[in-house]
């Protein structure tokens, strides 16, 4: 989903109205410890279930606003697959209450509903009413969806005999063709392939153009950090903080992984750890490690890796912090260099032809992920510190130095 | 359910779940919708062979028909056997309605009364096929029904009314309590007994003088709603008279009271099912 707009909302003019309303929602599960599903343990207990109660969601209070993608995001088990479900209305708050302004259509799971025996062209009708459309209105789409699924030649035959790329496709394409005022997605965005991923996000693109909402649960942060708008965190069951994706995603990262280790220099490490960064070096222009390079001139970071087994089409990114925390840039490697796979040890170099940093200190985070970025093989903070002196520029104020040439007509 | 086009789109959504269970149900038979006729004739044709044959009971002519005896049984038996039949699959498939589609249920917002009520209807539609058959037999051995037809349809309205309200009683009911199913499995072979499907209720006029807690033995039973649905249908397919008026009162009243009971207990454990599914 990387490929969504990120560029500047579109309803940037639009008066901010509230899509969704969510007031001190609570939301409480039974964890049976014997399940009363059979009559005669009921009457035995006397009619009472043993339970402990387990409040997912906890006097969760905050208002999403209309046009634009909002995200969840959170550990597992934090809420926010339930807080979705809430205002999907598939599950009912114990306490509080979900105003939703506006038809709401749910991505929570792709082609729920479809028959297996049954056509593909009956099941788009059956699941679009599912979903809420009219027989005319699914009339005026058929071909839509159909053509987004890319599945014209099988249209007539059962679905049961889909792949399951197909199946998907298929239920996707029915449910994005909602046209909802609201779109709510549950970690479905990565289906189909490559050509079909450029057109969900187009779709996205389309529908947040419309003025629509979209609000995205997901794990996958660069998901989020691109496509939201506007982001909450929950924390066991409670809203830890709402804000500007980018920040609180690294928050969110900084705070949240239990995997955390200390690292060298106090950075943190968290990821599945298959493939590692072992270390990074900073080197100058004539190949030498260094810790400190003069602005504007030429630099290399070095990234060494070692992998167990081998890592299928890995990414590599960097991300530069300013040691006050700001956020100077962040680049990744999946538009221009992702390996068809990497083994053992070795090393990335990222060459920088004029380092475009004003004088200071900064920190180098480094990742490596898979090409969906859906797993973290390695995250890194503060993985190198090292120093930009004064060059070219020799005075600069910011993180970013502008290369350009000043001139004047006399 | 606030606003009209909401209702439209539960309509249709009524529509396409009914179709779903009917081109579902018998996909990939080679006899398809004979199936449907197959079984309560074969039941009908055991049931002739047991007691017509075996026990050698009369089946006396009454009313306006001059059916009787050993070769009219099976036609008596099928007037009962397929309202019966309606209300036992209909019972049955209700239940299984919401945990067979736990899937949906957990992972899409609509009315979820929907899923019982299409899995009625296409019951309905089921047994209008047969009745039609059945009512084409009657015709052909000279079984002129045809001036009852709109009680009958009243009849299968009233009789689809109670089958949705048993239904959604019990249906969300399962989903608490499993056993359920199983119980109502046992129940049900006793209701169809006490029920008059395969023997004329006028053997029953032996226990009229019996009390049971100084209220007649006939009495209680017929308060049992099914005795009056069936009765209904016996009396106008088969013997061709109209039905008793307190049938059709108390079946009426049945229905409603059973549907108000099911919708009630629904909507009161509805909002857990996502989770106890």
């Amino acid at each position: 989903m990387t490929a969504l707009v990120s560029g500047p909302r579109s309803g940037a003019g639009r008066d901010r109205d509230i899509a969704i309303r969510i007031e001190s929602v609570s939301k409480r599960f039974r964890l049976y410890k014997e399940r009363n599903q059979s009559l005669k343990a009921a009457m035995m207990r006397g009619g009472r279930a043993t339970y402990d109660d387990f409040w997912a969601l906890r006097d969760v209070s905050f208002e999403i606003p209309t046009g634009g993608v909002f995200g969840l995001i959170g550990q597992n088990g934090s809420g926010k697959s339930t807080l979705l479900k809430c205002m999907a209305k598939i599950l009912t708050p114990d306490e509080g209450r979900i105003q939703v302004d506006g038809k709401i259509s749910a991505l929570l799971e792709l082609g729920a509903g479809f028959h297996p025996e049954l056509s593909g062209r009956e099941n788009v009708y059956l699941n679009g009413s599912i979903l809420g459309l009219s027989r005319k209105q699914i009339d005026a789409k058929f071909d839509e969806i159909v053509d987004f699924a890319g599945l014209e030649q099988f249209i007539d035959s059962p679905v049961k005999n889909y792949s399951s790329g197909m199946y998907v496709r298929l239920g996707f394409s029915v449910a994005i063709n909602v046209d909802p005022d609201v779109l709510l997605v549950d970690e479905v965005l990565a289906v189909g392939d490559e050509a079909f991923q450029r057109k969900c996000d187009e779709k996205f693109a389309d529908l947040r153009d419309a003025g629509k909402t979209i609000v995205v649960v997901s794990h996958a942060l660069s998901t989020v950090r691109t496509m939201c708008d506007q982001a909450a965190w929950l924390e066991h069951g409670v809203v830890k903080e709402i804000g500007v994706p980018g920040l609180l995603i690294d928050k969110y990262v900084e705070g949240t992984h239990v995997e955390r280790v200390a690292a060298e220099g106090g950075g943190s490490r968290w990821g599945s750890g298959d493939a590692r960064v072992e270390r990074v070096e900073l080197l100058d222009d004539h190949g030498h490690p260094v810790l400190r390079v003069r602005a504007g001139a030429a630099a290399t970071l070095r990234f060494h890796y070692a992998t167990d087994g081998r890592i299928v089409k890995p990414v590599f990114g960097f991300g530069l912090h300013r040691i006050d925390g700001t956020h100077a840039t962040g680049v990744n490697s999946r538009e221009t260099f992702v390996p068809d796979f990497i083994e053992g040890e070795g090393h990335v170099d990222f060459a920088i032809p004029r380092l475009p940093l004003v004088q200071g200190s900064y920190d180098v985070t480094v990742a490596i992920v898979d090409d969906a970025a859906l797993h973290t093989y390695e995250y890194r903070t503060k993985a190198l510190r090292f120093d930009v002196g004064a060059g070219n520029p020799r005075e600069a104020e910011g993180v970013f130095a502008v290369d350009g040439r000043w001139s004047f007509d006399s | 359910m606030t606003t009209l086009a909401e209702y439209a789109a539960t309509r249709e959504l009524l529509g396409n779940l009914t179709q779903r269970e009917l081109r579902g149900k018998y996909k990939r038979s080679a006899l398809g919708w004979a199936w449907s006729l197959i079984n309560p004739l074969a039941l009908a044709l055991m049931f002739t062979f047991v007691f017509g044959v075996v026990f050698d009971s009369r089946l006396e002519a009454q009313g306006n028909s001059d059916l009787s005896g050993i070769a009219a049984f099976p036609l008596f038996l099928l007037c009962g056997l397929l309202p019966w039949a309606f209300f036992a699959n209909g019972v049955n498939g209700s239940i299984g309605a919401l945990v067979a589609n736990a899937n949906l249920v957990k992972k899409v917002y609509f009315p979820r009364e929907i899923l019982i009520v299409s899995s009625v209807m296409a019951l309905i539609v089921a047994l209008l096929i047969e009745l039609s058959v059945l009512g084409i037999a009657l015709l052909v051995v000279g079984n002129v029904w045809l001036q009852f037809l709109p009680l009958i349809l009243l009849i299968i309205a009233l009789q689809s009314v109670f089958v949705i309200g048993v239904g959604l009683l019990l249906s969300i009911l399962n989903v608490y309590f499993r056993d359920v199913q199983h119980f109502v499995g046992i129940f049900l072979q006793l209701w169809f007994y006490a029920t008059p499907v395969i023997y004329p209720i006028t053997l029953l006029n032996n226990i009229a003088d019996r009390e049971f807690l100084g209220v007649s033995l006939l009495t209680l039973y017929k308060l049992n709603p099914m005795t009056a649905f069936v009765e209904m249908y016996h009396q106008m397919l088969f013997y061709l008279q109209w039905p008793d008026w307190k049938l059709l009162v108390w079946a009426t009243f049945c229905s409603f009271a059973m549907l108000a009971l099911g919708l009630f207990v629904f909507k009161k454990l509805e909002p857990r099912l996502a989770e106890e599914l």
